[in-house]
Parts: structure tokens; sequence; C-alpha cells
């Protein structure tokens, strides 16, 4: 695959030609904050942006989505979205999260309708400029990225550094104007990676984040989750920012034609209420405690051995941000486990 | 569609089935037997399907029929909410979604064979059981003694009960039957499910035991069958839990990390003393 080193008023005029003949999602302000939306214009474009309010997330998972259509007393049709489009101004943290995503929809049993987004997006990610204010990607070794998207952009300070990471990409990468990186430019991409590697790390885990897992093996039965669900709302948006969380729920919609339908899954999550409840009010995982311990054990001890080992959690500090009583971060819970049970 | 989804087949989408059959058991239970429309159903005894009304949702159901008998496959289905309601009200020549069958944690067919059987029942657990049951008696020679605890909460709600009567009659099964309030018309054995473990006449020890019933059921059996000594390995426990995709990709049904969906319904009691949310 090739690297390319391109102006940035030359990375804007492929940007605004990309516009023009597909549909681009990119990264913008909104309000002081930032946010992926369908962009209009290449000014538009925030590469410098420190985080999203929302991860990428739900343009593969849409928050409704819907999966067939019916007849009432008839068949069933399998609906899909066949629209391709560009994310563009993925952070690493968030493709390590798409790359997990990618393959927990794969195994077992293969998730046609994610696959048919995800094989429709073209991702162009792009290191980080500005360290947001929760950020611990390099405590989980997510803040540079090796694999997943079809173009990577590196800002190395008038210009970009471009490489492809797929076909898809080289094909892309060939309409830009540019040049062959040179030695210089590539070395400036080499010197923010280890910056990066480094410095995206707003709370620092006391740990190599691949022991987590084993950290958590006994950690069950410790006081701190319950001490920290005391004051837990159960409102799910440490779930719903979450770029690796990913359940769902599945709801009927009648139309008002009362004779067809469509049956759509939705986000939900586990810190809700009725997450496990069954027909006759028992509720299988209901204290708040438990469903506290619940999200963070799934991040790094219930799905990492699904997905080659990795931790879950890829350190975007959105759940920091987004919990009201602060309790969410799951640095300073896996933090005080270490100062309470030791490493080894 | 592209290439790789036209060849795979979308997880979520029921195929169209008949309800070839519908008669209420009782007040909050009815029976279905259905049959596929493409005509291909194969299943291990303890699968379940997921049930879909159009416009209400689906729900998950254990097949209770077995796969030995060949008409169709049966389901009973207890009156509780959205989807239970609108099945209820299903007629014959209906027809209803299904998605399945679903789980990879089935009954031990085969490793069950030539031991001694014992199935502990609560309740509507016998819906499950009754598939493992039948297989069990439609292959007679393979399996040793068959013993059947029942206990139902009440006279009315008792479930299948021409075929519990002819299990009853037979010599080779011995069937043991409780219900938790006393009833006019009732002479059998008063009290819950676990009063009729004393009187298992199968050594205990060496035999499978395979349990459903309601969720506070299992801990009381448990308890119960430590007392006998009966190995781990060879206690086989049906759970329930909600579900929605019932194929390991929602996250309802979770316990700790497995998935009831995949990795059970039905589970070996050994497998699950690393799970403290299994019971
Ligand atoms: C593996 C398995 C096998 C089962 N077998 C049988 C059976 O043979 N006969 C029978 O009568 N019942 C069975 N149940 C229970 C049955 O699935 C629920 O009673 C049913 O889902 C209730 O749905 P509802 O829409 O009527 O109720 P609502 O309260 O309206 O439920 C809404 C939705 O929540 C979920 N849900 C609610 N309760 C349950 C539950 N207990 N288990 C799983 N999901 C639930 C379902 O997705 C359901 O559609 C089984 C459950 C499981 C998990
Ligand atoms: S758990 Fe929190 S920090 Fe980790 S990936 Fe999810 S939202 Fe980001
Ligand atoms: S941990 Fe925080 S964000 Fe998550 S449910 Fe509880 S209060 Fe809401
Ligand atoms: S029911 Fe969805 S994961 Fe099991």
């Amino acid at each position: 695959m090739s690297v390319k080193k391109i102006s940035k008023d030359d990375f804007a005029v492929f940007v605004d030609a990309l516009i023009g003949k597909t549909s681009v999602i990119g990264v913008q302000a909104k309000g002081d904050r930032f946010d992926f939306a369908p962009l209009e214009s290449a000014k538009d474009l925030r590469l410098d942006y420190d985080v999203t309010l929302q991860p990428p997330k739900k343009y593969l998972l849409p928050p409704t989505e819907v999966l067939m259509t019916f007849e009432i007393g008839g068949a069933y049709h399998s609906q899909y979205q066949d629209q391709p489009f560009v994310l563009l101004g993925v952070h690493p943290y968030d493709m390590v999260a798409i790359n997990q995503m990618d393959e927990l929809f794969q195994q077992d049993n293969y998730d046609t309708h994610y696959m048919k987004r995800r094989d429709n997006a073209t991702i162009i990610a792009c290191d980080v400029v500005k360290p947001s204010e929760n950020v611990f990607a390099s405590s989980m070794g997510t803040a540079v990225v090796r694999g997943g998207y079809d173009i990577l952009l590196t800002d190395v300070g008038g210009a970009y550094v471009v490489e492809s990471g797929t076909p898809k990409g080289e094909k892309l990468l060939a309409e830009m104007k540019g040049t062959v990186a040179d030695e210089a430019a590539l070395k400036s991409r080499d010197a923010v990676w280890s910056k990066n590697e480094k410095g995206l790390n707003r709370h620092e885990l006391k740990c190599d984040a691949a022991y987590l897992p084993r950290l958590l093996e006994k950690a069950y039965d410790h006081p701190v989750w319950a001490e920290r669900a005391k004051t837990c709302f159960a409102c799910g948006s440490c779930n719903q920012v979450c770029p690796t969380c990913y359940c769902f729920n599945v709801q009927d919609d009648v139309n008002w034609d009362l004779q067809t339908g469509k049956r759509e899954r939705a986000w939900d999550g586990c810190l809700l209420d009725g997450f496990t409840k069954v027909a006759g009010e028992h509720e299988f995982r209901n204290p708040r405690s438990d469903r506290f311990r619940h999200r963070l054990y799934r991040k790094a001890k219930y799905v990492p051995p699904k997905i080659g080992g990795q931790i879950a959690c890829v350190g975007c500090g959105r759940c920091v941000a987004a919990c009201l009583p602060d309790i969410a971060n799951p640095v300073s819970v896996y933090n005080r486990l270490i100062d309470d049970l030791g490493i080894g | 569609m592209c290439q790789c989804c036209a060849e795979k087949k979308d997880i979520y989408l029921p195929q169209l089935a008949t309800v070839v059959k519908a008669e209420a058991m009782n007040v909050t239970e009815r029976y279905l037997r259905l049959s596929m429309d493409d005509g291909q159903f194969d299943y291990t005894p303890g699968q379940f399907v997921e049930v879909s009304v159009a416009g209400i949702g689906e729900a998950p159901i254990t097949i209770t029929s077995s796969p030995t008998q060949k008409n169709g496959f049966e389901l009973v289905i207890r009156k509780i909410g959205n989807v239970t309601n609108a099945v209820h009200n299903l007629r014959e020549g209906a027809k209803i979604g299904i998605r399945g069958p679903l789980g990879d944690g089935m009954y031990p067919i085969e490793e069950a064979k030539g031991k001694n059987l014992v199935f502990i029942c609560g309740g509507l657990g016998l819906v499950p059981q009754r598939s493992f049951i039948n297989y069990v008696l439609d292959n007679r020679d393979d399996y040793g003694e068959v013993t059947i605890l029942q206990g139902t909460k009440c006279y009315e709600q008792r479930l299948f009960v021409k075929e519990v009567a002819a299990w009853e009659e037979r010599a080779d099964v011995d069937l043991l039957e409780t219900i938790d309030e006393p009833h006019n018309a009732w002479k059998g054995s008063v009290g819950v499910v676990t009063k009729l473990i004393p009187k298992i006449k199968t050594d205990l020890k060496g035999a499978v035991v395979l349990v459903c019933g309601p969720p506070v059921m299992y801990k009381f059996v448990l308890m119960s069958l430590e007392e006998y000594e009966v190995p781990h390995e060879n206690i086989f426990l049906n759970l329930e839990r909600k579900m929605k995709c019932g194929v390991g990709k929602c996250g309802h049904c979770q316990i700790n990390n497995v998935y009831c969906c995949m990795d059970g319904p039905v589970f070996r009691y050994s497998d699950l003393a690393t799970l403290p949310e299994a019971i």
C-alpha cells in the first residue's frame, strides 16, 4: 500500500470532490464540541477535533434500524440499506472499536445487517491532533491503529501523510494530488505516533491493559461495585456513548394500514432497568451494583476472549464525561482494584 | 445485494410455519403443533425456537416434542405477555414465524445412554423435559431406569395429564407427582417437588439428573441433590433468561460471560461453577 504527502488545500479539494460523488460523514463542530454528521463542504471538516460526542458507531449500528418488513399473518422480508458512504475523521481508538465490532458481528452467527453497512463504508481514519479531556487511549494501547481503515491521515504540520490500508483506500489515494511521502514526512508521522502513544493519557491505568482480565478474576466480590453504584441513576449514558457497547432490543412497529409493519432493532444498555427482566416480573440482574459490574466485566473480561484478547474498552473517555455522578470512569475503578488487590 | 450477504442468510428472519393443531390445555397454557412451510426442521431435545407474531414480536419457546416423532413439532405456550397472548389467539391453519432451532446447549442424548435418568420438573418445566423424556421412551433400550418427578402449583395447571398418566402406567417408568396446593380431586402427594426427591428409587449417585422449572426452584433442588452426592457433572439444568435475538448478539441473555441462547439453554451444572449469576 502506498503513502503520500498531500497539502491541506489539496486534501480539501479531494474532500469536496468526494462529497460530489458520495455521501460523506465527517467530523464537524457542534457548539463548542464535535460530532460526526453529513458533510456538505470541506471547510466544515474539523480534523483537529479532540473527541466526538457520539462515536461513529451509529453509522454502522444505527440507534434504530429496520431489520425486516412484514405483512400481518404473512411473510417477513429482510431490509438492507444499500448506500455506500465515507466516514471521515475516525480516531484510532474508535477505529479499534469498529475493528472489534466487525469481529463480534461476524463470528458465530454472521450479522448481515451490520456487515452490509460495514461493507458499504469507506473509512478515512486520522491520528489525534489534540487529546480530549478524558482520553486514556495510551493506557489501552489504542492511541494509534494499524489496520481496519481504508485510509489513514496524519497531520504533520502543513500537510497530511496519507496511507492506504486496503485496495479500496488505494484507489481513493490515486485520486488525491500530492507526492510520494518523503523521509522527512514519514519521520514527522513517526513523531506524532510516538507522542500519541504516550500522550493520550488523561487517566493513567496502573497496569498493563492485558492484565485486566486477570485482575477482574479476583474482583467479583470487591466492595467497589456497590460503593460506586450507590449513586448510579441507571441512566445508561455510559452504554449509549460507548463505541464498544452493542447490545440491542428488537421491537415491532405496525403501519397505519394495520396490514403491514416493520421489525426494528434499537440500542439497549445493560445498566438500564428491565434489561434482564422477563414476563412475570423476574429480573435476573437487578441490583444496580451488579449491572455496574457487568459493564466493566464485559469490557475487560467477558468480551476479550472473543476478540483475540483485546480489551473491549478503547479508552475514548466518553463514559467518563457522560456520567453525571462521575462513577463510570473505568480507569479509576480498575486502579482502585489494583490498589486493593495488587498486581500478579 | 453484495455477494457476501447474498450467500449468508439473515439470522433475524423468521420462516413461515403453519399451525396444524391448536388447543387449550388449561386457562393459561396452549398447545400448538406446527409444520414448517418449507418442510425443513431438524432439532435435538432441549433446543428452542423464536416464535414470531408479526406486529407483536418474538418469544423464545422450547420445542416440547421429540425429534423421534416426525409429524411437525410441538410447543406449549403460557399466556403471560404480548407475544404469548397473541399466540393464544392463533387458530388452526394460521401462519406463524419461526426462527430456529436455536441453542447449542441441548440434552445429553448420547452421554446419558446406558445410564439411569431422573427428570425433575417444576410447573412449565415439564414442557422442555417432555422432549427428552419421549426421546428416551422412543429409544427405551438405550437408556437405564427412568424416574420423572413432576411438581405443579395447583391441580388445574397440570399439563399433558393423559400422557403423564400413560407414563405412570408403564412398568419401565417411575413417575412421582405432587401439587403445591391441596385439591378435592387430587389423591396424590401435596407439597413442593423437592419433597419427592427422597422417594427416588434409582441410585442418584450414578444417575443423570435433568432439572427444569421456575428460577426459584433450582437452588432448592440442587441443595437437595447435594445431600445425595450427585456429581455436578451429571446434573443438567435448563435455564431461562430474557432473550431478544437468540443468536448471541443482543446481550440480554448473558449469564456472566456465557450466552444462554448460544451455550444453553441446557447447562451442565459443573460448567456453571464459575458463573455466579447462573442460579
Ligand atoms: C430458552 C427458553 C425457553 C422457553 N420455553 C418456553 C415454553 O416452552 N413455553 C412457555 O410458555 N414459555 C417459555 N419460555 C418463556 C417465554 O419465552 C416468555 O414467557 C415469553 O418470552 C414472554 O413473552 P411475551 O411477549 O408474551 O411477554 P412480554 O412481557 O410482553 O415480553 C416482552 C419480550 O421480553 C422477552 N421476554 C419476556 N419474558 C421472557 C422470558 N421468560 N424468557 C425470555 N424472554 C422473555 C421476550 O423477548 C418478549 O417478547 C421460554 C424462555 C426461554 C428463555
Ligand atoms: S468504556 Fe468508556 S472509555 Fe471505554 S470505550 Fe466505552 S465509553 Fe470509551
Ligand atoms: S454509571 Fe453513570 S452513566 Fe452509567 S448508568 Fe450509572 S449514572 Fe448513568
Ligand atoms: S438472546 Fe440475544 S444474546 Fe442471547
